[in-house]
């Protein structure tokens, strides 16, 4: 199933990419100089061991932070030369998210969850409605629209999830561990369902696991992250 | 995002913690309320002092007098020798015309005012009779009148003072219609003598005057500056005029010299509302005439209700100022609580300006609920006032007074301090939401 996507002009390049934290006196470095690029529609896997800067480097693709040192290009745009508020509308075009906890708004519906994004991008109200529908579609939830993520079981959270990062149409997808509170079934589940989207809309799919069986079944290739270094990188045959 | 998207999330946000946001809103009603109530006791004192005042006519009346020749006075002490002074300008029929003509002048009269003899039912009275100026009946001056109004301004009418008409007949009432008769001296004119300069002296001739009996007034009525408040029959100025009595400043412009055609001891000038005495005091000065007003008292009458609608208004925003700081909290509590909302938002792609402004929009949102709910509320105080007091006074016989109002620029003025302060509350939890790393609002615990 994984497959070869040999790529020209990358979806991201992460160029010496360094991240320090202040803690106390000392500084942490939470990554240390790693280089990489993922290829358009590549299906990318990041794994290491817990604190080994997986999450800070997916949040330094998602512009949700900014690098001590190095540089992101992604999809043509160099992040570090991006205004607070085009680093959000980054985040908004450009990028879906989906993490391990969900992170769906509980007070709000799936459907107004997905809507989300689209009321942040301005959307009228008329499209916006179209689109959640056929994102909810998509993701096989059309039924459960009017309810709460409580009411949801995790699998279908973390469905509704991945039809909130896609309804807009992202060329890039990060995923911070999805499938780390779901049984295995809805695991695979989830990631058959990352991976067809990626297929038909030719987005570019990074995601951090540390389930190495995971990595090897659906990732192209699989970066292994130690100590904040970029300790090697495996293409899938 | 859009204004109404901005405006919908926020109240979603509010309904959430229903009881906080809830009693949040409570204290902004409240302290909107508490200024509401106390400015509208300002506003309704105020009011009810400047109306009292407006209707007695002494706020838009001068009185004018003939200046008084105190240099000539003194010379003439000093060096005895006779008055030198520079003759001043009388107060004459040619001033009065001058005076009528006067930019926002309404109407000129003299004060008639002269003890008489009234004979009514064979029986002879010494009282005080008035004339009273047109103006003085919309002013209110005869409000609670029995009976009616002259029907001109020259008619051979009288009003009675209640005291008065009582003395002539225990039930007044019966008065009305009735005619009694004035006797009174009139000022004639002795021709002059050759080679002197004025009239050589006056004959006073008696007369009498029929008049009729056409309204009782209850209360005495008050009007302009040198009122009639004393008289006790009233006749419509025109006719008291005509009367040509005989008062004592005539006695004055005859030994002066002076006694040609009518002269006046003083003119009342009421003018076109009180902006307009202080410039017409200025022309009555300037043609040389004494002119006396009370803009001064008015003045310091206004000062006093600044500062005493600063004192109220203070107090009320004193209690406002408190519950913005339940703003302030319920804001603050929201950020913790919702810290993770917050990096999701972000993390979905709102520009630190979004956040901020849907925190300041919920604050708004309470602000405008709580303001609009206060404004009620004091409304609502204010009425209450009214009718505790009212029902104090009634008790008492006192007349109906409107203690508390609200105008419409009170109400939109709290509503929009109560706004004020909510967004000025709200500013400082909105700028940290603003803030928020969303790395660290949406680490996974
Ligand atoms: N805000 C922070 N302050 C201090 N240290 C941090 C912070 N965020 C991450 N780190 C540290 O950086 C390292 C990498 O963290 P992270 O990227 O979350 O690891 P992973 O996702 O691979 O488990 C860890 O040692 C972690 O303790
Ligand atoms: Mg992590």
């Amino acid at each position: 199933m994984p497959e070869e996507n040999p790529n020209h002009a990358p979806a991201l390049s992460v160029t010496g990419l360094c991240r320090e934290y202040a803690r106390g006196a000392s500084r942490v470095r939470a990554l240390d100089g790693v280089t990489l690029a993922v290829g358009r529609g590549e299906f990318l896997a990041l794994v290491g061991a817990s604190g080994s800067g997986k999450s800070t480097l997916l949040n330094l693709m998602a512009g949700l932070d900014r690098p001590t040192a190095g540089s992101i290009v992604a999809e043509g745009r160099d992040l570090a030369a991006l205004s607070s508020d085009e680093l959000a509308h980054y985040r908004n075009a450009v990028v879906g998210m989906v993490f391990q906890a969900f992170n769906l708004l509980p007070r709000m519906t799936l459907e107004e969850n997905v809507e989300l994004p689209l009321r942040l991008a301005g959307c009228e109200p008329a499209r916006r409605a179209e689109l959640v529908r056929a994102a909810l579609a998509r993701v096989g939830l059309e039924s459960r629209a009017a309810h709460r993520p409580g009411e949801l079981s995790g699998g279908e959270q973390q469905r509704g999830a991945i039809a909130r990062a896609l309804v807009l149409r992202p060329r890039i997808l990060l995923a911070d561990e999805p499938t780390g509170n779901l049984d295995s079934r809805t695991a695979l589940e989830i990631l058959d369902l990352m991976n067809e989207l990626r297929r038909d809309s030719g987005a570019t799919i990074v995601m951090v696991t540390h389930e190495q069986h995971l990595a090897e079944r659906y990732a192209g290739r699989i970066a292994r992250l130690r100590d904040g270094r970029l300790e090697s990188l495996d293409v899938r045959a | 995002m859009r204004g109404g998207d901005l405006a919908r999330l926020a109240l979603r946000n509010l309904r959430e913690a229903r009881l906080r946001n809830a009693l949040t809103t409570v204290g902004i009603a409240v302290g909107a309320a508490s200024l509401v109530a106390m400015l509208s006791v300002g506003v309704g004192l105020q009011h009810f002092a400047r109306r009292r005042l407006a209707r007695a006519g002494l706020f838009n009346s001068i009185v004018v007098t003939r200046k008084m020749n105190l240099r000539g006075y003194g010379r003439a002490y000093r060096f005895g020798k006779t008055a030198a002074g520079a003759p001043t300008r009388p107060l004459d029929q040619a001033a009065r015309l001058q005076l009528e003509h006067l930019p926002g002048v309404l109407a000129v009269y003299p004060q008639v005012r002269f003890l008489s003899l009234v004979r009514y039912a064979g029986k002879s009275y010494t009282t005080l009779i008035a004339g009273v100026p047109p103006a003085a009946r919309s002013g209110g001056s005869f409000s609670g009148l029995i009976g009616k109004y002259y029907s001109s301004p020259d008619a051979a009418q009288a009003i009675l003072q209640m005291k008065f008409a009582r003395v002539l007949n225990p039930h007044p009432r019966q008065l009305l219609g009735k005619t009694l008769t004035l006797r009174y001296a009139e000022r004639q004119p002795l021709p002059a003598r050759p080679g002197s300069g004025g009239a050589a002296g006056f004959a006073i001739i008696p007369k009498t005057q029929p008049l009729r009996i056409v309204g009782l007034a209850p209360r005495a009525p008050v009007f302009g500056l040198s009122g009639f408040f004393r008289g006790r029959v009233f006749l419509p100025q025109q006719l008291a005029e005509h009367l040509q009595i005989a008062q004592y400043s005539s006695l004055r412009d005859l030994v002066n010299g002076q006694g040609k055609g009518r002269n006046y001891g003083n003119l009342n000038v009421v003018t076109r509302g009180p902006g307009r005495v202080l410039p017409v005091e200025q022309a009555i000065k300037k043609m040389g005439f004494r002119a006396f007003s009370l803009m001064d008292a008015t003045r310091r009458l206004r000062l006093v209700f600044a500062l005493f609608d600063l004192l109220l208004g203070i107090f009320g925003s004193l209690a406002l100022t408190v519950a913005s700081l339940g703003i302030v909290n319920t804001l603050a509590m929201a950020l913790l609580e919702r810290r993770r909302e917050i990096g999701i938002l972000k993390a979905l792609g709102a520009a630190d300006g979004v956040v901020q402004r849907l925190f300041l929009a919920e604050a708004a949102v309470m602000g405008v609920v709580g303001g609009l709910a206060g404004v009620l509320l004091g409304r609502l105080l204010a009425a209450l006032l009214n009718w505790g007091t009212n029902d104090y006074l009634a008790r008492r016989h006192l007349p109906h007074v409107s203690i508390a109002q609200v105008p419409w620029w009170l109400g939109l003025g709290a509503l929009a301090f109560a706004l004020a302060v909510s967004l000025l509350a709200g500013w400082y939890p909105a700028r940290r939401a603003a803030r928020l790393d969303p790395v660290e609002a949406l680490r996974y615990e």
